[in-house]
């Protein structure tokens, strides 16, 4: 395609480096600032709702139950009288959390398998490529399910089963960028001086793949977002009385709730799709940053 | 080409036995007592007994000759028996739930791959039109609304507000079976579950069309005064087909993670029912066993999907 559709390439000045030209073809993409307009306010509102909103998560109001939204309760409340926005703003602080220290965790073992795979043998980069084929031979709700089988519910098991699922598609990915920079001279003179694989990993091997794993990690945490909401609108992530979106929008699964009382479950469901799509524009964005020739369509 | 198929399943078979090794380690790392599933609640087991039931059962070997004898049975149709359901055999358990699965699927995906490419040659003909950006803001939404919403809007919308579809289940209950009765109940969760793979195959489509539009035998055939629909339809879309086919091919393994939420709203009694109940229950061998016939489902979805790009894409020498 024409250089006309790639915003802010043609017109900046050759002398700022790779980083500032990058910046600024991100803040030129008027859908990835978009969603960043959407994501800061959310962020900004599930961390400090305790400070502006005068109703808690868990708080029980029997004078109030199944209310619709009102003056004092923006959202209305549910079956035993919490307040739904409340429960919509700690469950989207729930949400966030699991996502980033999930993501967290894979991006760590992704990377660290990735380039081992990467700058050790071909026994090792066999193996440890094999299983990666085997970990993305089932579909990815169906792991997660055998993953949530074993762990349980809760917090901790939930970050545990989504890190887990998630690291080897980066592995992959890191491997491919790996494999490349290890025939590039400045490697192999290092190597030749006796670099350590530790050197090679993370003197080498990570400033040099930083592009991907930033990408990736915003991505993916509109994933483990979704795979969260998932696990918790079946039953088997987040546990009530913790609220999370996903198992806001498991209350619908009672026919009254879903017919009757429509705003406990619909809020939860447009901030999830809501903030999915703000992190998915963030995301194609900084790919579309970093990497300007591919996603041109 | 003999030699690529025979090769190619050789390997999908020992993707299946690592697959059936790593769920059979990570089901016995699991918390939980397997002996527990054979205890009757009513007339428990003094110590001794069951010391001796575990080491009856196998339990006390070495994990890889469990393995073994795990397989064995396995493999002669013996998956053990169900933990939920008062010890009903595993496998007729969950072959029965695969045929409402594969209708609720096979619907679902003939719909998104219908108006998938449908759209995206549209769109990409009619190019920056005011439809083309109606579909490409609709599949935006579409990919990244998750099943479980979806289906609770489509259920609220279809079948609380204006009343069209029935909201659950395959068939009405008490009434004799009938084709119109279970396409009343498919309907909806088909559709629902068309969404996302519609709007991947959409995008998909649309892109590789605009890439193809392009090309030099797209205009040779309009020079040589071809109608402009024969164009589109023999000429490019025939082209821009080609990398779709991977597409679909992974969407299939895909759906079947869409399904599962889709089976646990609409209570469609497929193979995603009966899983996410075993989760909860912990019914290992039920969640042993349909896990590896999805896996074996997958595997060979994939495998028919590269011997089908083989067979269309005539720049593909294979054997």
């Amino acid at each position: 395609m024409t250089d006309a559709t790639i915003p802010g390439k043609a017109k900046k000045p050759p002398s700022r480096g790779p980083m500032a030209r990058s910046i600024a073809r991100f803040t030129a993409n008027r859908a990835a600032m978009a969603g960043l307009f959407i994501f800061v306010p959310i962020i900004v509102a599930v961390s400090t709702y305790e400070l502006w909103w005068p109703h808690a998560p868990n708080d029980i109001d029997l004078l109030s139950i199944n209310q619709g939204p009102s003056a004092a309760h923006w959202l209305g409340s549910d079956g035993v009288g919490r307040d739904v926005m409340a429960r919509l703003l700690q469950g989207g602080r729930v949400s966030m959390i699991v996502a980033v220290v999930s993501v967290a965790i894979s991006l760590v073992i992704g990377y660290l398998v990735g380039s081992l795979a990467a700058f050790s043998g071909k026994l090792v980069d066999g193996g440890l490529m094999r299983f990666v084929d085997l970990a993305m031979t089932l579909p990815p709700v169906i792991f997660l399910l055998v993953l949530a089988s074993i762990a349980g519910t809760g917090i901790w098991p939930t970050i545990g089963v989504i890190s887990l699922l998630s690291w080897p598609v980066l592995s992959r990915m890191v491997r491919a960028r790996l494999l490349e920079l290890r025939e590039r001279d400045f490697v192999v003179a290092s190597r030749g001086m006796g670099a350590g694989m530790g050197h090679l990993l993370f003197r080498h091997g990570l400033p040099n793949s930083i592009d991907i794993l930033v990408v990736y990690a915003t991505l993916q945490v509109a994933n483990a977002i979704l795979l969260e909401a998932g696990l918790s609108f079946l039953g088997l992530g987040i546990a009530p009385p913790e609220a999370s979106w996903g198992n806001m929008l498991n209350l619908a699964r009672s026919t009254v709730v879903l017919e009757q009382y429509p705003w406990q479950w619909m809020f939860p469901g447009a901030a999830l799709v809501l903030t999915v799509l703000a992190i998915n524009f963030i995301g194609d964005g900084l790919r579309d940053a970093f990497d300007p020739r591919a996603n041109q369509n | 080409m003999g030699f690529y198929v025979a090769r190619r399943t050789a390997v999908g078979l020992l993707m299946l036995v690592a697959l059936s090794v790593l769920i059979f380690v990570l089901l016995r790392l699991a918390p939980g007592d397997p002996v527990d599933a054979y205890i009757n609640p009513s007339a428990p087991l003094s110590l001794d007994e069951l010391a001796a039931l575990r080491e009856r059962l196998g339990l006390n070997d070495p994990l890889p000759l469990q393995y073994f004898g795990w397989a064995a049975a396995a493999i002669s149709g013996d998956f053990g028996y169900s933990i939920q359901s008062a010890g009903q055999p595993v496998l007729p358990l969950v072959l029965s739930r695969v045929g409402p699965t594969v209708i609720l699927m096979a619907s679902g995906l003939a719909i998104a791959i219908v108006v998938g490419l449908a759209a995206g040659t549209l769109s990409a003909v009619r190019r920056n039109s005011a439809m083309d950006v109606g579909l490409s803001v609709g599949s935006f939404l579409a990919i990244s609304s998750p099943p479980f919403v979806t289906a609770l809007v489509g259920l609220y919308v279809f079948s609380v507000q204006l009343r069209w579809a029935p909201s659950g289940g395959m068939l009405t209950p008490g009434v004799p079976f009938s084709v119109a009765d279970l396409l009343a109940h498919l309907i909806l969760p088909a559709f629902l579950l068309s969404l996302t793979h519609g709007a991947l195959i959409m995008r998909y489509m649309r892109s590789s069309m605009l890439e193809v539009l392009n090309q030099d035998y797209v205009r040779t055939a309009r020079a040589k005064g071809v109608r402009e629909f024969w164009v589109i339809v023999k000429h490019a879309a025939r082209n821009a087909l080609l990398p779709v086919v991977t597409l679909i091919g992974s969407s299939i393994g895909m759906a079947i993670g869409g399904a599962i939420f889709l089976e646990s709203v609409f209570n469609w009694p497929g193979m995603g029912l009966l899983l996410v109940n075993a989760v909860k229950a912990r019914d290992y061998p039920v969640i042993m066993c349909a896990t590896l016939i999805i896996g074996a489902f997958v595997i060979a979805v994939n495998l028919l999907t590269d011997l089908v790009y083989a067979a269309i894409d005539p720049r593909v020498k294979v054997g």
